[in-house]
């Protein structure tokens, strides 16, 4: 099923002669019928926030200091949104982790003109950082409003420039950057089973968040393999499983896992508020 | 309402043509201020060139804000020049024929100041080539036919290309005319070379009358489709209080209404910068006037179905979105300006025939009308951001900076200075289209009363 690297030689070299220097998308390595996705068990979250650091960590996403929260320009692939339940003293603060859904059906490819964002084969959304031009449409057309801007060029002071991650590009002013699952591990994945002449294992690629979870709330695997433990997982909690703002209908990558309190108390206006569906 | 005699030919000729060759001092004053405006929005260009755009502003999630309204708004504004010269073309109504270069020019030159915004509002403007252009062979990666931002170009750059040919083919007996008049050799091998030889035979009468009824009936389509694709841009989003199929018909009128309060404008300010006195009367002005009275009132009603729909709906973020709009400040404040500057004031005004014929209100309440009009895309295009979805945890707010206001005043600087230098260049008033208007123009009796009238072959 899997590509050996040695096909993909043969390919890239057939198409080098066509006179196209790059690989398309169907000749980069991957794997059929693959769906990447994640199943987030808010009922295990803890709004720790590892997941944002060690995201932060790896795909060297810009600092965000002070300022850049204040006016609402920091960036975090991965957000936990906290809101309060119930009025003081009896407050709950509950936790989403809210990252790019990976839809499959997803409003922001179909308003990029120039494909800068697409789906791969393997179920994955796409962003390309040369290709964009910074419409920033995209971001407009997201309902989950995970798609983040540059507004400059990053910097990082000396030391802190030594942690950057060789296999993740770092992005320039003007484009638009949002999670990719951790793309460049489940590259080397491929080029590690490639190799070996396998297929990629269930569990062996984990994006920074879900391997940082100290809780395992976030778990991520292929959905479209019933091996998988996330897939069987979202199967066996049905009763508890939903998707983030599901009318929108854009079949999203990332499942949601939370029991319903039946003795909640709903009010009208805070159910408008907090988003019908979610 | 038929045109009477006011002068003969020579007249006609030598005021028409009087400011071409005239170099008064206000127009180095005027265009020196408006130059100082152009430059300092270049220095804020370049700075968004080198810093990017933190300037703005913008930040999660609003990402859009006052130049794509500016946009808007004066993709609006070029609706004037089809609305009032194609039309009034066809339907032949003969009070069109000052008005028309004026209205074709303001089109022009409103186009190409809107086409400045996306581009200087995107992140990197200078990779912008492929946007528009299907020229990345290398990649095989073609623009995408299925973004509105993919359509908009084609309909602009459209829409451009055939207004140019629409003023340039009305405007050949004029240059023909401005070149039989040069005062020096230089200007008249210029105007010679941009005239194409006219020289007035019964042929090219023709061919130039024929081409520009046909051009007129092309446009008209066209006309229709800019700005329908330009609401598109917001319409096919799932933004809530966007994503509304009212919104191409909502937006063209719109921009017919701030369109044609602009070219009365224009009108007023050419009248008395130009001394067009004898030729920009009051029967024009309030003929337009009646125009906008039901202009102005269709888009009254189709603002009404936008909102009517969104609350019958009953979908709660779209309820929000108008409840933000509408109610919540800072935007209760902005709702109630537009909605009484674009229609409250003006249209009831307009109601009075007295008002109608005084140059000065008509003044006032055009621009009063774009006034309304821009608070009206600023209104559309922001609250439905800043409040988009669900997730209450990403709401935010949006404030313009100083770079954005120096933006959006350039803006206005760039078109009145592309305006002052056309009319300063070539003909501003349509003197042919006048003359034939002068001959075909003729009296008669209805009754009792003696009234102007049109011969037609």
């Amino acid at each position: 099923m899997s590509s050996s690297a040695n096909e993909a030689a043969a390919r890239a070299s057939a198409v080098s002669e066509m006179g196209r220097t790059i690989p398309t998308d169907a000749e980069v390595p991957h794997s059929e019928g693959v769906r990447w996705g994640m199943v987030v068990d808010l009922d295990r979250c803890t709004g720790c926030q590892a997941c944002v650091v060690a995201c932060q960590a790896e795909n060297n996403i810009a600092l965000n200091e002070e300022q850049r929260v204040l006016e609402r320009r920091a960036k975090t692939w991965i957000r936990i949104e906290r809101y309060w339940e119930g009025e003081f003293p009896n407050a709950k603060a509950r936790f989403i982790p809210v990252l790019c859904q990976h839809c499959g059906n997803a409003p922001c490819e179909t308003v990029c003109p120039v494909w800068a964002t697409y789906h791969n084969r393997e179920g994955l959304n796409v962003q390309v950082y040369n290709r964009c031009i910074g419409t920033r449409f995209c971001a407009n057309g997201c309902p989950y409003s995970v798609r983040y801007f540059n507004f400059w060029n990053p910097e990082w002071p000396e030391p802190m420039n030594n942690q950057l991650n060789p296999d993740v590009t770092v992005r320039t002013k003007g484009i638009i950057e949002k999670c990719t699952f951790c793309v460049q591990r489940i590259n080397r994945a491929h080029v590690t089973a490639g190799t070996e002449g396998r297929e990629i294992r269930p569990g062996e690629v984990q994006p920074a968040c879900a391997q940082s979870c100290p809780t395992s709330a976030l778990v991520f695997a292929d959905l479209n393999n019933p091996e998988s433990y996330p897939a069987q997982l979202a199967e066996a909690e049905a009763d508890r499983s939903y998707t983030l703002l599901e009318h929108f209908g854009t079949d999203p990558g990332v499942i949601y896992l939370k029991k319903v309190d039946p003795h909640a108390e709903i009010h009208e206006d805070e159910h408008a508020h907090a988003g019908a569906h979610a | 309402m038929q045109e009477p005699v006011v002068a003969d030919t020579k007249t006609s000729n030598r005021e028409l043509l009087d400011f071409v060759f005239a170099w008064p001092a206000w127009f180095f004053a005027v265009g020196g201020a408006l130059n100082g405006l152009l430059v300092a929005a270049f220095v804020v260009v370049i700075l968004m060139l080198m810093f990017g755009l933190q300037f703005l502003g913008y930040s999660h999630p609003v990402y859009w804000g006052f130049l794509i309204v500016n946009f808007v708004f004066w993709i609006g504004v070029s609706h004037a020049g089809i609305m009032v010269s194609a039309i009034l073309r066809l339907t032949q109504a003969e009070w069109r024929r000052p008005v028309t270069r004026a209205a074709e020019v303001l089109t022009i030159f409103s186009l190409l100041t809107a086409v400045q915004f996306p581009l200087i509002h995107s992140g990197r403007p200078w990779r912008t080539m492929y946007w528009t252009f299907p020229y990345d062979w290398n990649r095989g990666a073609w623009p995408n036919p299925r973004s509105p931002l993919v359509w908009d170009p084609s309909a602009i750059f459209t829409y451009l290309t055939s207004t140019i040919l629409f003023v340039y083919v009305a405007l050949l007996p004029d240059l023909a005319l401005a070149r039989d008049r040069a005062p020096n050799p230089v200007s008249r091998a210029i105007y010679g070379v941009l005239a194409m030889g006219f020289r007035g035979t019964t042929r090219q009468w023709r061919i130039q009358t024929v081409a520009g009824l046909l051009l007129s009936a092309i446009i008209l389509p066209i006309f229709v489709s800019v700005h329908s694709i330009v609401s598109w841009d917001f319409a096919v989003t799932s933004v809530p209080g966007w994503h509304n199929t009212i919104f191409a018909p909502y937006f063209v009128i719109g921009a017919v209404h701030s369109g044609v309060s602009a070219v009365v404008t224009v009108m007023i300010v050419m009248r008395y910068a130009f001394g067009l006195k004898r030729f920009i009367t009051r029967d024009h002005i309030d003929s337009l006037a009646r125009l906008l009275i039901v202009v102005a009132t269709v888009w009254l009603f189709f603002f009404l179905l936008d909102f009517f729909f969104g609350l019958y709906g009953t979908e709660p973020a779209e309820v929000d979105t108008w409840q933000r709009r509408l109610v919540e400040p800072p935007w209760v404040v902005i709702a109630i300006t537009f909605i009484i500057c674009a229609y409250i004031i003006p249209v009831p005004m307009w109601m009075f025939r007295a008002i109608r014929r005084n140059f000065f209100w008509m003044f006032v309440t055009t621009i009063l009308v774009n006034v309304g009009m821009w608070l009206e895309r600023y209104m559309v295009v922001v609250p439905a951001l800043e409040r988009k979805s669900g997730l209450t945890f990403t709401y935010g707010d949006y404030a313009p900076s100083l770079s954005e206001f120096i933006l959006v005043a350039a803006s206005f600087a760039l078109v009145i200075l592309g305006f002052l230098t056309f009319s300063k260049l070539l003909p501003i008033m349509p003197a042919a289209d006048i003359k034939e208007g002068q001959i075909l123009a003729d009296r008669i009796r209805v009754g009792r009363a003696n009234v102007p009238a049109a011969m037609r072959e």
